[in-house]
């Protein structure tokens, strides 16, 4: 369907009904899209549509919470998992709505800076002939010659002064014709409509930047080690699509203490809440560059370029020795243990591979203020330390079945075998800070040296975050303007009699605007004051 | 580090905020159940008159009021203006309260929920007076003080939180700009909402007058009261949207305020946390409302239902989010 055939007049085409061919459907299905019935109905969806992700655990967010969740769903979990529920801000589904809300601001946006583009170039509209038929409207008797008070008027509007109720900054467009004036203002406020929505635009596509050219790396650090920044020395590291990780800027990062404190005085829920985190780094920009002492707090995060480093989590590492049968060292280190409650009961595995014939491994609790609780077991009561103990269990056998790659905080027993005491009872170990314990048929001894704090590292960096806030920021003040400025239209006649004269104004507004009557009594009172009448 | 004395005195200072705001309630409902015209059919109605205005009210004419001139007189409104000033007194006790809270922990009284229903409560009544000095707004009194009364008994009881020192990532100066400012956002909304309500409840007053057969006097006492003690509505809705658009701005700023956070705090502006899912929701909603009053097609009567949804979605933010779902905005201290 072509514009000719849809200018046809009816008269010619009688009264088929045109039919619309690709292109017309098309068209329709553009108008439809960008009309603003339909952005009205994506919004709400955007709304509704975010809510699952609220409700449900998000794998990005916690995909352990999203693992126990299926565990104990069996039935609703698989359908929830093949809807999206658990990556909702990733599915299709959702991704269809913004596309579709982000199409729509687009074909919103472009016409309408057109025609407002037009309309800040065009003269504003003549005069209407009986201004009183206006939805504002004042009339006021003044001395002087009528074109002498029209040019007073024009002054006035012209100029800067302050009209009650008209917005500061909404400068008014003038058109004179003969003994009238007309006066437009407020096109600030289509141009902060327009640049709102623009900015938004400029949001989305900061985030999807931050999104391709982005990435984040976290680390488990304890104290007294160090790291630098290449893929191989974090835990997990999560590239955008487009990242060179190869290029990624040499710094490093030694973790010299971390002081912590929780809070000891409230009572009730407070009572362990945390207080205060800091760590104690010194900290290399490149190979070459000057060490730097630097403190790194949970709101204080430090700057490497454009990477960022967060202080986002802590934990104890218990500082284990494994010996052989004849004493010699098979493993000495701070084995990190991940917390899992609010007073840090912790798991983790230690997993000896130099000992022989078999392998060891011990999977259990660190607890900072062990006490043993009767049904959960060792338990601990405050996460500060004050009574630290390991509890364990040990095992032997194959630690890496098939060499295949495993969590380091727990053990894979599927190749192992849990050791025995006398008794014939699996062995269970309860040790404190220098306490070691012989394990049983001369397998040797594990000492428990001393407890270590662990820094919980992320390094991040987003090349669009600095592009979002300014859009944010854009649109922010767009949505003022759009918001507070009034687009009105006055328009001033005079008119003599005798020596005096007679000018009427009369105004209207787009949308409500409660303020109009005020600025056009303001503008009367002041003609009058200038042409120096008594009111 | 915690000064138990003074948060006592904050406690106190709620409580008593609470007796003060009840008896301004009462006064505001005596005074809204005077504004009706009285029904002259009924013989007893001029001794009933003055004493639902007050009992207290000397009329200076020696002529006793014809039903008929009555209103066209100004009414006057004792009950309204003891109503005020004890809003006005419990206003100032609010503040206080607020005040010995923060300095008791050293810290703005923005941590938990507790202090976020305080300060929020103080904002909502700190907002009323201040609209009031400029328009006479003495209508909307009781459907302030009232959810304020509620919120402050929830607040005191169930949200009740010690008195304590902040989480290591809350202890920012972002603390006191964003969460003030959602708070200050959350206090317009709600009295925007409450005007919204009102507007819905007028217009379908004013439908039932205008129907066939149904005039004022097939009105019954208490549809009469409403009716003539409310603005017209037009003038509710009109209201109404002036406040949601001074609010929606600010509530754009928490957002982008709590996004500048985040980022330092959690290092990313944004991570779907609950919290921040639902302050984008209530975004969209109140965004969907304003569009909805700039479509054609759209009544302000539907716009408004969509006003209404937005504050249920910041109730749910408030009471639902921050207690019962898991996120990094866990700090409701219960």
């Amino acid at each position: 369907m072509t514009d000719s055939r849809m200018d046809t007049r009816p008269d010619e085409s009688d009264v088929t009904q045109p039919t619309l061919g690709p292109v017309g459907m098309l068209r329709w299905a553009w108008r439809q899209l960008t009309s603003m019935r339909t952005a009205l109905f994506l919004l709400l969806l955007l709304a509704i549509g975010a809510v699952p992700g609220s409700i449900w655990p998000q794998r990005n967010i916690d995909a352990g919470r999203v693992a126990d969740y299926l565990a104990h769903h069996r039935s609703t979990g698989p359908w929830l998992d093949r809807l999206g529920f658990f990556d909702v801000y990733s599915s299709p589904w959702f991704a269809a709505i913004y596309l579709l809300l982000f199409v729509s601001l687009v074909g919103c946006v472009v016409p309408r800076s057109r025609i407002h583009w037009r309309a800040m170039r065009a003269q504003p509209p003549r005069a209407p002939v009986r201004l009183e038929r206006l939805p504002e409207h004042g009339q006021i008797e003044v001395d002087g010659a009528p074109e002498d008070v029209l040019q007073i008027a024009r002054d006035v509007l012209r100029g800067r002064t302050f009209l009650s109720g008209h917005s500061l900054g909404s400068q008014w467009r003038l058109r004179s014709e003969g003994l009238s004036l007309s006066a437009e203002s407020g096109y600030m406020r289509e141009t902060g409509n327009l640049v709102f929505h623009s900015a938004l635009i400029v949001v989305i596509v900061a985030v999807a930047v931050g999104h391709l050219f982005g990435w984040r790396g976290d680390r488990i650090l304890v104290t007294g080690k160090s790291f630098s920044n290449t893929i191989s020395a974090y835990d997990t590291f999560d590239p955008g699509p487009w990242v060179d990780t190869e290029g990624l800027s040499p710094f490093t990062v030694a973790l010299d203490k971390l002081d912590v404190s929780f809070e000891e005085q409230a009572g009730g829920a407070q009572r362990g809440a945390a207080r205060d985190f800091t760590a104690y780094t010194r900290t290399q920009a490149s190979p070459q560059a000057r060490q730097v002492s630097q403190i790194l707090k949970v709101n204080g995060p430090l700057k490497f370029g454009g990477a960022s480093l967060f202080l986002l989590g802590n934990g104890y590492a218990p500082v284990i020795t494994v010996r052989d049968a004849k004493g010699q060292v098979l493993m000495h280190e701070a084995t990190p243990f991940l917390p899992q409650d609010a007073n840090y009961r912790s798991v983790g595995a230690i997993k000896v591979s130099a000992a022989s014939p078999k392998q060891l491994g011990f999977f259990g609790f660190f607890l900072p203020s062990e006490y043993l609780d009767k049904d959960a077991g060792p338990s601990s009561f405050f996460p500060d330390l004050k009574n630290p103990a390991l509890a364990l269990g040990a095992y032997e056998g194959e630690l890496y079945p098939q060499g295949r790659p495993q969590s380091v905080y727990t053990l894979s027993t599927e190749k192992m075998t849990q050791l025995r005491n006398a008794k014939g009872e699996p062995l269970r170990l309860l040790l404190k800070p220098g306490q070691t314990a012989e394990l049983p048929d001369g397998r040797g001894s594990i000492t428990f040296d001393s407890v270590q704090r662990w820094a919980g590292l992320s390094v991040r960096y987003d090349p669009g975050k600095v592009l979002a806030l300014g859009g944010a920021v854009t649109a922010l003040a767009g949505l003022i303007a759009s918001l507070m400025i009034r687009r009105r239209r006055v328009f001033v006649r005079v008119r003599g009699e005798g020596r005096r004269t007679v000018v009427s104004i009369g105004g209207l507004a787009k949308g409500e605007d409660p303020g109009l009557r005020g600025t056009i009594e303001d503008l009367l009172r002041t003609i009058a004051e200038r042409t120096g009448t008594r009111v | 580090m915690t000064n138990e004395t003074l948060s006592l005195y904050a406690n106190l200072g709620v409580y008593s905020a609470m007796v003060v705001f009840t008896i301004a309630m009462i006064a505001f409902a005596i005074d809204l159940a005077g504004a009706a015209p009285p029904v002259s059919s009924k013989a007893d109605q001029p001794h009933k008159e003055p004493a639902l205005v007050g009992a207290g009210d000397t009329v200076s004419s020696p002529v006793s009021p014809v039903p008929d001139d009555a209103s066209d007189l100004p009414r006057r409104r004792k009950a309204a203006g003891i109503a005020m000033m004890l809003t006005r007194l419990g206003g100032l006790l609010l503040i206080a309260a607020a005040a010995m809270r923060g300095l008791s922990v050293q810290r703005p009284p923005l941590g938990n929920m507790f202090e976020f229903a305080l300060v929020g409560c103080m904002f909502v009544v700190v907002i009323f007076v201040s609209i009031s000095l400029r328009r006479d707004i003495r209508w909307l009194g009781l459907f302030v003080i009232g959810p304020v009364l509620l919120t402050l008994g929830l607040a005191i009881t169930v949200f009740y939180t010690d008195a304590s020192e902040l989480l290591p990532s809350l202890k920012s100066v972002w603390l006191v700009i964003h969460v003030t400012v959602a708070t200050f956002s959350v206090a317009l909304f709600t009295i925007a909402f409450s005007v919204t309500i009102l507007h819905l409840v007028k217009t379908w007053l004013e439908g039932l007058e205008g129907q066939d057969g149904q005039d004022a006097a097939g009105m019954s006492r208490i549809r009469i009261i409403v009716n003539t003690a409310l603005p017209p509505a037009r003038s509710l809705d009109r209201t109404a949207y002036g406040i949601h658009v001074v609010a929606f701005p600010l509530w754009t700023f928490t957002l982008i305020a709590g996004a500048i956070w985040a980022e330092q705090a959690w290092g990313h502006y944004w991570n779907w946390d609950p919290k921040e899912v639902w302050t984008f929701v209530i975004w969209v909603v109140y965004a969907a409302y304003l569009h909805a009053r700039a479509t054609t097609g759209w009544s302000a009567r539907s716009a408004n239902y969509l006003a209404l949804a937005g504050y249920g979605c910041i109730l749910v933010n408030y009471m639902v989010v921050n207690v019962f779902f898991v996120g990094q905005h866990s700090y409701s201290g219960m």
